[in-house]
Order: C-alpha cells, then structure tokens, then sequence
C-alpha cells in the first residue's frame, strides 16, 4: 500500500482546477484596481464553487480585485478568472468606470494631486 | 454581537461606497528598497500582499536551478490604498523591478498614473535594469525616489542623476519611506511630472 503514498509529481496545481484548469479570464476589463461589489439581493449562484463563494462573501462591500484576492490569500491571476465568471453571470458588478489604455486624463490627474496634497 | 464569519470584517477594510473610480501607481524597485515602508506609510489600510508564481527560464541568473534550467519563483506585490477624494482611490501597487514581475500581474500597468522607481544610493546598480525598461520600453511618465537609508552616502540630486543616466526633465526627490510627508511628497512629484508629461504628449498629436 505504500505506493498510494505517492506525492504525485504531475499533479495540476491545485487553484488552477478551481477555474477548471483555466489560467486567463473571460473578460479583460478586470484589472488589479477594478473595484468590485456583490448584489446583495442577488442568491449565490448554484452551482458556485467555494471560491466563487468566498469571493462573493469578500465582496459584500466595495474592494479592488487585488484587495479581494490577498483577503481570500489567492493570487491575482486567479481571482481574476473566477471574478470574470461571477461579472458574467451577473453575480458580480464592475463599480469603477471601465478601466481606460490611455493613461488618465487632466482632470483626473488633477484630483489625485489634490487628494495627495491634503494628506 | 460577535460575528459567526470565520474572518471577520476589519473597521475600515472595505472602499467608501461614494467611490467610482480607481486609479494606480506602480512603486518599483529593487527587493529590499523599501517599496513596502513607503506604502505602508502613505496606506489608510495596513499593506496587503498577493503572490504569484511564475516559471522562469534560468539565464544566468541563478545557478543553483535545476537541469532543466528553469525555476519556479514566488513573485509578491505589496499595495495599500489612499481615498484621495470622496469619488476616487488611488492604489500603489509596489512590485520588483523588472518588466518581466510587472507583467505578471495582468494589466498592472495599464492605464496607470506613473511609476515611482525608489533607489537605494548603497545598491545604484540594481536600479538600473528598471530605469532602463522605463525609458526604453514603456511611455510611462516615472519619478526617482532616493530612499535616505541612515548608512546610505548622501549624493546631490545632479551627480545621481548623471550616474542614473536619467534624461534632464525626469523628477529626482529624496525622501524617508519612513515618513508619512516624505512618501506623499515623493508621490505628489511624480503625479505632477505625470500632469506635464500629459501637456506635452498632447502637443505632439
């Protein structure tokens, strides 16, 4: 029976079979800053995984994905998979303004400075 | 009334409800520089941190990898968060130099507001694969943050700016990770140079 003690070498890594073995999401609209939040009125999906469940639990208020995903101690790339799914299934909505290529425009610029200025 | 959640919910974690947009500063350099003090030191939230893990080809940079010649490496990003007003957050994503670490994290870099590149005069060097990425390969607008460790040779801002090699218009500004001023005033540098940087590739178009 010892070999069933095995550490299989080849074995997937783990959180990889959590997006069923996907490592890129289904939309690119998420970035590291994209502030996420859960419809509250909205029951979780059925056939949700744990993690879909524990992000949507993360997600009860406002936070960035990069916030959501060192809460739930899971790499970016992966809460990136699971959020585009939840986006998707309309679970979980996109709070900040569609993230832009460009870099940000005078006005905006001009707020950071401000908020900057008065710290 | 003590909460059945496993975790519970920390005062404070969540981002104000009024806000609708977010924007980013990458915070680069070399380990040990002192990205994570600045962070923390500016952060309303104590610094968060997330790993990835990336496999990477050993070029001559680790000899002890295996035979195979590649590596896996645990790569972390260290960020905190300012509400600078009631409508905008502002992340500081604070990551190891090299393009190739930044790359890791998916769209880290676009769309952001600048770079800050901190250095440490002890290890000049070590900035200079970053420094040359920025200026070579991007169109970021980025600023040089000398971080004043204690032991550290203190150099005038020109004489480091010709041993950096850095273009005359790129913003060089000491500062103290430590101080909650210094690192602001080091990030207020930078978001200027980034309003400039806007006027004049506007003039180009």
């Amino acid at each position: 029976m010892d070999e069933l003690r095995d550490d299989f070498p080849d074995h997937p890594v783990r959180p990889y079979v959590w997006t069923s073995g996907r490592a890129h999401p289904s939309r690119n609209t998420i970035r590291p800053e994209t502030l996420l939040a859960v419809d509250p009125d909205l029951p979780f999906p059925v056939s949700s995984t744990r993690q879909q469940r524990e992000l949507l639990d993360m997600c009860r208020g406002v936070l960035s994905l990069a916030e959501a995903a060192a809460h739930l101690h899971l790499p970016v790339s992966l809460v990136l998979v699971l959020a585009s799914d939840l986006v998707d299934s309309g679970h979980l909505s996109i709070r900040s303004a569609l993230p832009q290529f460009a870099r940000p425009d005078r006005d905006l610029l001009e707020k950071v400075l401000n908020g900057l200025r008065k710290l | 009334m003590a909460s059945a959640s496993s975790e519970p919910t920390a005062p404070g974690r969540y981002v104000s409800p009024t806000v609708a947009q977010s924007v980013k500063i990458l915070v680069v350099g070399a380990f040990g520089v002192g990205k994570t003090t600045l962070i923390g030191s500016v952060s309303e939230i104590p610094p968060l941190r997330t790993e990835e893990t990336m496999t990477t080809a050993g070029v001559g940079i680790d000899p002890a990898a295996g035979i195979d010649g590649k590596t896996t490496t645990t790569v972390a990003m260290d960020f905190g968060r300012i509400t600078v007003s009631p409508d905008i957050v502002l992340y500081l994503f604070g990551t190891p130099g090299q393009r190739r670490f930044w790359d890791l994290w998916e769209g880290l870099a676009e769309g952001a507001v600048g770079v800050l590149v901190l250095v440490d005069t002890r290890r000049l060097e070590d900035s200079f694969e970053v420094l040359d990425q920025l200026e070579l390969r991007t169109s970021m607008p980025f600023a040089v943050a000398v971080n004043k460790f204690p032991d550290a040779p203190r150099h005038a801002t020109e004489p480091l700016r010709e041993a950096l090699d850095l273009l005359p218009d790129t913003p060089i500004v000491m500062c103290d990770a430590r101080s909650r001023d210094s690192s602001a005033r080091a990030l207020i540098t930078l978001v200027e140079h980034a309003l400039k940087f806007s006027n004049s590739s506007k003039a180009l178009t």
